[in-house]
């Protein structure tokens, strides 16, 4: 069962990310659902790579034994760079959207059917 | 490049067809027709006396700015019928994007009970 | 080898590297002078245009061309990022990249008195180079990457007017509403990964067993892609970010939702296609349903509005749905082998995607004219403006009759493979289709009756035809409309038949590469 652990870790914090983008109504709250949805993604790409007993992917000087799979640390740097170019143009455009409305609560700034 | 044989095929679906030339000879033909009915008309008629005036039914006649029909209020009588789903479906587009990520984890569940519980259809 | 050879050759990159190295180049150019940043701007998208013209008709005369990154040849494993581009991907590419010349000629007298306009032209280059990018690829990895571009640079540009909050507040339910795709998008990457050690389409094609996991990834594949495509009921972003964006930048949201929609095809019938022809009866009549859905209501959510381009953005919802419907109903009838009946309806989906960008595209740069003109956009304040905006009318028009799908424009030829094809399946389908298209063309006589007949208003009385630039692009699009509509035929046998079979023929999609890699 420890060997699944991360794998519940993974559904644990996409679930809790999911739950504050729906059921919370404050901007900042919704961005930091969107940020543990990540996080979790990212786990899920580094846990896949794991073989049990080895050691980091480095060629040069290495000990020998088995090393872990490189390429979903690859792809997870990717993400997370894509994770903070994100995370950054939301902030500024709730930045923009406090000086208008003056109010953070999404039921509010609704610009639906008027 | 094209052969020019190839500009006049008829577009063809599995139970009909389709030539848009044809059409536009047909249309052309029957625009003809309508100018020589329309040649057979009375011309003499006086201009500017209440012959070529419209009729109101003896409603008042406002000035032009205000007779015109504003937008919303163009197909009165389908919005007035539908207007029970109309109302329910503008309630479910209020701006709040937390709605709108509910109504994909809801496709999602619904999506995994038709496709994943299924065994071995897909 | 000459040239031209050279350029053939390299093209998949090229298609994608110029826009990426115009789109760095351009504040360099706007520092000098605004003008000379605008031609630059056309010149490059011009030579991509031109550039993605070659490479379609070398993919339809001469089969899958493929581009491989960092090396020669392949070997097995395949590691390599590869393009791989086929004839649906160089149909889709076609349309992005029209539509995409369209709007920055549109653009340049449209947006003249904004200021920021270097981070437009730059972010309008980067979001060419984010949709050709995920139309031409073979590899999911990189579809998400250039997803994730193409979301990042278009959620900027619609929140362009930053004045105004209304903008900025539909630029940030769009950049949430992608994020969360996108990132379940990734999900399934990394359960492919897992499973197959694989990231290219056609190795994850080839060794795809459907176990567990495989019918996960696909659920939630095909709900975040289809949240993207703005079907029913995951929609709900699309009216709202359409109507608050400029209008040229709307017009190049048509063609991101056709490219998210093209990824959405790419999972059902490559990567999933060995199963599909085994038993697709679910996800076909998912896809039907789904359409027929997305036709009602987009048809009569447009029924009730009064906001000009908020109608026009819930009819393009509903010509998603007839694209849906036709594509659905190629799926049903695709096993073993697909029916006669279902590729023509897979030809008419198909061809409805250009039908649509090209009719919608139109509607909106109307609209957009219509603003720039009289600075209004609800339809209760607008009237008599076909004395002042001749030119418009007569475009407006074109496009009335091609949306409603009335002969002889091209919305008439799609739609007629999609009725007789539908009909087959099911009849109520391509009543439901039938009737839908004679609500659309209610929707826009309404359109045309409050804004452009009527008598002349008095505040409207120094209101003249818009400039140049813009009519020349409306006149680029409307011309194609036209000769779509007089010659479907040659259109459907060059370009939409190679696409459908294409997109049908997964075999060969994955042969190419195994071919290349040399082995079994």
């Amino acid at each position: 069962m420890i060997f699944n652990f991360p794998f519940i870790a993974v559904a644990a914090l996409i679930i809790v990310g999911l739950y504050a983008v729906v059921f919370r109504k404050n901007l900042i709250k919704m961005i930091i659902g969107i940020t543990i949805i990540e996080s979790g993604v990212n786990l899920f790409l580094i846990t896949l790579g794991y073989r049990e007993g080895s050691i980091a992917p480095i060629y040069t000087s290495s000990p020998g034994g088995i090393m872990s799979l490189p390429v979903p640390q690859a792809l997870t740097l990717t993400s997370i760079v894509i994770g903070v170019a994100v995370l950054a143009l939301m902030l500024s455009l709730v930045i923009h959207i406090y000086r208008h409305y003056n109010t953070l609560d999404v039921r509010k700034i609704g610009g639906g059917e008027e | 490049m094209l052969p020019f044989e190839s500009l006049l095929k008829t577009l063809q679906t599995g139970s009909g067809f389709w030539n848009p030339l044809i059409w536009i000879v047909a249309i052309i033909v029957a625009l003809l027709v309508v100018l020589i009915i329309r040649g057979f008309g009375k011309k003499d008629y006086k201009k500017g006396t209440t012959q070529t005036q419209a009729f109101l039914s003896g409603n008042p006649e406002y000035d032009k700015e205000n007779m015109h029909i504003k937008g919303s209020n163009v197909y009165w009588g389908f919005s007035e019928i539908m207007r029970w789903i109309i109302q329910l479906l503008k309630k479910m587009h209020n701006g709040n994007v937390s709605d709108y990520v509910l109504w994909f984890v809801i496709i999602i569940a619904i999506l995994f009970l038709s496709i994943i519980i299924p065994a071995g259809a897909i | 080898m000459n040239a031209l050879d050279f350029i053939i050759a390299n093209s998949p990159i090229f298609a994608v590297a110029i826009p990426l190295l115009g789109a760095f180049l351009t504040p360099i150019f706007g520092r000098i002078n605004d003008k000379l940043r605008n031609i630059f701007a056309i010149t490059i998208m011009i030579i991509t245009t031109s550039i993605v013209f070659i490479l379609a008709y070398d993919v339809i005369t001469n089969g899958i061309r493929t581009y491989i990154f960092g090396a020669q040849d392949l070997t097995l494993p395949v590691v390599r990022i590869l393009f791989e581009v086929d004839a649906m991907s160089s149909f889709m590419a076609i349309i992005s990249v029209v539509l995409a010349l369209v709007a920055l000629i549109y653009s340049w007298a449209f947006m003249k008195e904004n200021t920021g306009l270097d981070k437009y032209y730059t972010l309008l280059l980067l979001m060419t180079a984010g949709m050709l990018g995920m139309e031409l690829t073979g590899d999911m990895f990189n579809f998400f990457v250039f997803l994730e571009i193409t979301s990042i640079s278009s959620a900027a540009l619609v929140a362009f007017w930053i004045n105004k909050g209304k903008s900025v507040e539909a630029g940030f339910k769009y950049i949430v509403i992608s994020t969360i795709g996108a990132l379940f998008v990734l999900f399934s990457v990394a359960l492919f990964y897992g499973q197959y050690n694989a990231l290219n389409m056609a190795i994850i094609a080839h060794s795809i067993q459907f176990s567990f996991l495989d019918k996960i990834a696909l659920v939630l594949l095909i709900g975040a892609l289809a949240m993207k495509a703005g079907i029913v009921p995951l929609h709900m972003w699309l009216p709202d970010a359409y109507s608050k964006a400029p209008s040229s930048i709307t017009l190049i949201l048509v063609g991101v939702t056709q490219a998210s929609l093209y990824g959405l095809l790419r999972v059902c019938f490559t990567i999933y296609g060995k199963m599909i022809t085994l038993s697709s009866i679910s996800i076909g009549w998912i896809l039907v349903l789904f359409g027929i859905v997305t036709i009602l209501l987009g048809v009569i959510m447009a029924i009730a509005q009064s906001d000009l381009k908020r109608l026009i953005a819930f009819a393009a919802v509903g010509e998603i749905g007839y694209m849906i419907l036709g594509i659905g109903t190629g799926l049903v009838t695709m096993s073993p082998d697909i029916s006669a009946a279902g590729l023509t309806a897979l030809k008419g989906g198909i061809f409805h995607i250009m039908n649509d960008a090209l009719d919608v595209g139109l509607m909106f740069l109307v609209a957009g004219a219509i603003f720039y003109a009289t600075r209004e956009t609800s339809l209760d304040r607008l009237g008599g403006l076909a004395r002042n905006m001749k030119y418009t009318t007569v475009f407006f028009i074109i496009g009335l009759l091609a949306v409603s799908g009335l002969p002889p424009m091209n919305g008439f030829a799609s739609k007629l493979l999609i009725y007789e094809s539908t009909y087959q399946l099911n009849p109520i389908l391509a009543i439901i289709a039938i009737l839908s298209s004679i609500l659309l063309l209610a929707i826009f006589v309404k359109v045309l009756h409050s804004a452009f007949l009527g008598p002349a208003l008095p505040r409207f009385n120094e209101v003249k035809e818009v400039p140049k630039s813009m009519l020349f692009a409306m006149a680029i699009i409307a011309g194609m409309i036209i000769i779509f509509g007089i010659f479907p035929d040659i259109v459907v046998n060059n370009i939409v038949e190679p696409a459908a079979n294409a997109l049908v023929d997964n075999a060969g999609y994955i042969s190419k590469i195994m071919s290349l890699a040399g082995g079994a």
